[in-house]
């Protein structure tokens, strides 16, 4: 049995939000190095060359490599022998979340919704974002922490089309998704696609998908092909690093999928800035082990 | 393609010169400026102290850290990570920060639209793209945030920089309706039904 500290993941939240902000995971760092070595336009060269630089300064200077500390998400998922307390550890994660806020210090991105107060807490209504999953894995506790920033989230989209409007229909919306956001998703981005499942559902997906490591693939057949087609096409349509023209629009482009009903054809972008930011940590008996 | 380097505040005369492509570093002052910063300056009828006049506004909400004020720290606060953020929310204000205030130059992110355009062409000013993202770069061109104005925003309260050699900026926008937002845009509408054909739609 493994028993879960509440203070270890307060530790955890804490700590795992200040080492997103700070460090890109290596399949970023790749997926930076890919588009930058296929890129055939001068000026988005130049700009993705200086958004590797920053990624270097982020690390010799020990700073933030954007300004935008984001909405906090943190995802958790929970294995077979594990003794926890939910309220606790959901309390644990505020708590790591506002310590991390106050102690760095780090600007606390979130308000009120209407009256625009803001708490300096990263902390708020229904804010940190928190989800909990079990899975088929004895004494094992994960623990990630994504930043969500808003200039990616600010782009956001969801479209109930309907059965007669096929694939066809979830194709060119993601693709006219891409191309009305521009330049103001800060691209490359990954594009992020839910298909099928509830109009909820279908937005949670696409967010799963935005965040998703590169190089990890759907786990539906369809869905990779998918992926392996319109990560090609939006990559052709001239966007570019920041929307100034070229061919590194995206990273890639991630599915995840669920059933949906027989009279729905649900499709929802969800996408993430090239500052794709993640971090997580495992518990086990001998403590925290830190990873992205 | 040419580069500037410009000591700040600037004349209208300097920021004609501009064309898009063209490069600009910025020296000496720079203010920062969001989404409620302009709320309140041009919905709720507010004024801030500072002169604007000739002046580049950055649309940021720095992370900073309250520290006692000293001849390095005149403001109190010490830049931990200044950024920039998407400029297209404040689409709206671009016209009156140059009509009320005589702002010149918008340094942001993913360009502007029609109405910033179109003003920059009547009054004399441009849009100079920084790369959205590269944070701990562009915090390494600010020396000093020397004053504040309107904190109770914070962090969306409007910042006096100090600045040393802020750029290179892309112009991506001048007074003379170029925008290299517009060049980008016609050619990925004309990408667009390619690629679609590409992916079997329309068939």
């Amino acid at each position: 049995m493994l028993q879960l500290s509440p203070n270890l993941i307060e530790e955890a939240s804490k700590e795992l939000y200040i080492r997103a902000l700070k460090a890109l995971p290596p399949d970023i760092k790749s997926g930076f190095q890919a588009l930058s070595d296929r890129e055939t336009n001068e000026t988005a060269k130049g700009i993705l060359s200086t958004m590797i630089r920053n990624i270097s300064v982020a690390e010799e200077t020990d700073n933030l490599l954007c300004q935008d500390t984001g909405i906090p998400i943190y995802n958790v998922w929970i294995g077979r022998d594990v003794v926890f307390d939910g309220a606790a550890i959901k309390s644990a994660i505020r708590k790591g979340c506002e310590r991390a806020t106050r102690e760095y210090p780090l600007r606390s991105s979130v308000v009120h919704p209407i009256t625009r107060k803001n708490e300096h807490t990263s902390c708020g209504l229904e804010v940190p974002v928190i989800h909990f999953d079990f899975v088929d894995t004895p004494e094992y506790v994960r623990l990630e922490m994504v930043p969500k920033g808003s200039g990616s989230e600010n782009n956001s989209y969801l479209r109930m089309a309907i059965p007669a409007e096929g694939l066809a229909a979830v194709k060119t919306f993601v693709i006219d998704s891409v191309i009305a956001s521009g330049g103001k998703t800060c691209p490359p981005t990954i594009v992020g696609v839910g298909v099928g499942g509830t109009s909820d559902l279908c937005v949670a997906l696409a967010k799963k998908a935005a965040t998703r490591a590169l190089g990890s693939v759907c786990a539906d057949a369809e869905g990779a092909a998918l992926e392996r087609e319109l990560t090609h096409a939006v990559n052709h349509l001239g966007i570019g690093p920041q929307g100034l023209g070229g061919d590194g629009t995206a990273f890639a482009v991630h599915v995840e999928m669920a059933a949906t009903h027989i009279t729905m054809n649900p499709v929802a972008v969800n996408m993430q800035c090239h500052s794709a930011r993640r971090a997580s940590a495992e518990f086990s008996a001998d403590g925290i082990h830190y990873g992205y | 393609m040419v580069h500037y380097t410009f000591q700040m505040p600037v004349d209208e005369a300097q920021v004609r010169q501009l064309r898009i492509n063209d490069t600009v570093t910025l020296e000496q002052t720079l203010f920062g400026i969001r989404d409620a910063t302009q709320i309140h300056l041009f919905d709720r009828g507010r004024k801030t102290k500072f002169d604007l006049r000739g002046h580049a506004v950055i649309h940021t909400a720095p992370n900073v850290k309250k520290v006692p004020v000293s001849a390095q720290y005149p403001a109190g606060y010490a830049a931990v990570c200044v950024g920039t953020t998407t400029s297209d929310r404040m689409e709206r204000f671009t016209r009156p920060l140059m009509t009320q205030y005589g702002v010149r130059l918008i340094v942001g992110k993913g360009g502007m639209r029609e109405d910033s355009k179109a003003a920059f062409g009547e009054l004399g000013g441009a849009y100079l793209a920084i790369i959205g993202g590269t944070a701990a770069l562009e915090t390494t061109w600010i020396e000093q945030i020397e004053d504040v104005d309107m904190d109770d925003l914070n962090p969306e309260s409007l910042w006096r920089f100090r600045i040393r050699q802020f750029g290179p900026l892309l112009v991506g926008m001048d007074s003379h309706g170029g925008s290299l937002y517009d060049t980008v845009r016609a050619h990925t509408a004309a990408q667009r039904d390619k690629v679609l054909a590409e992916l079997g739609v329309g068939r």
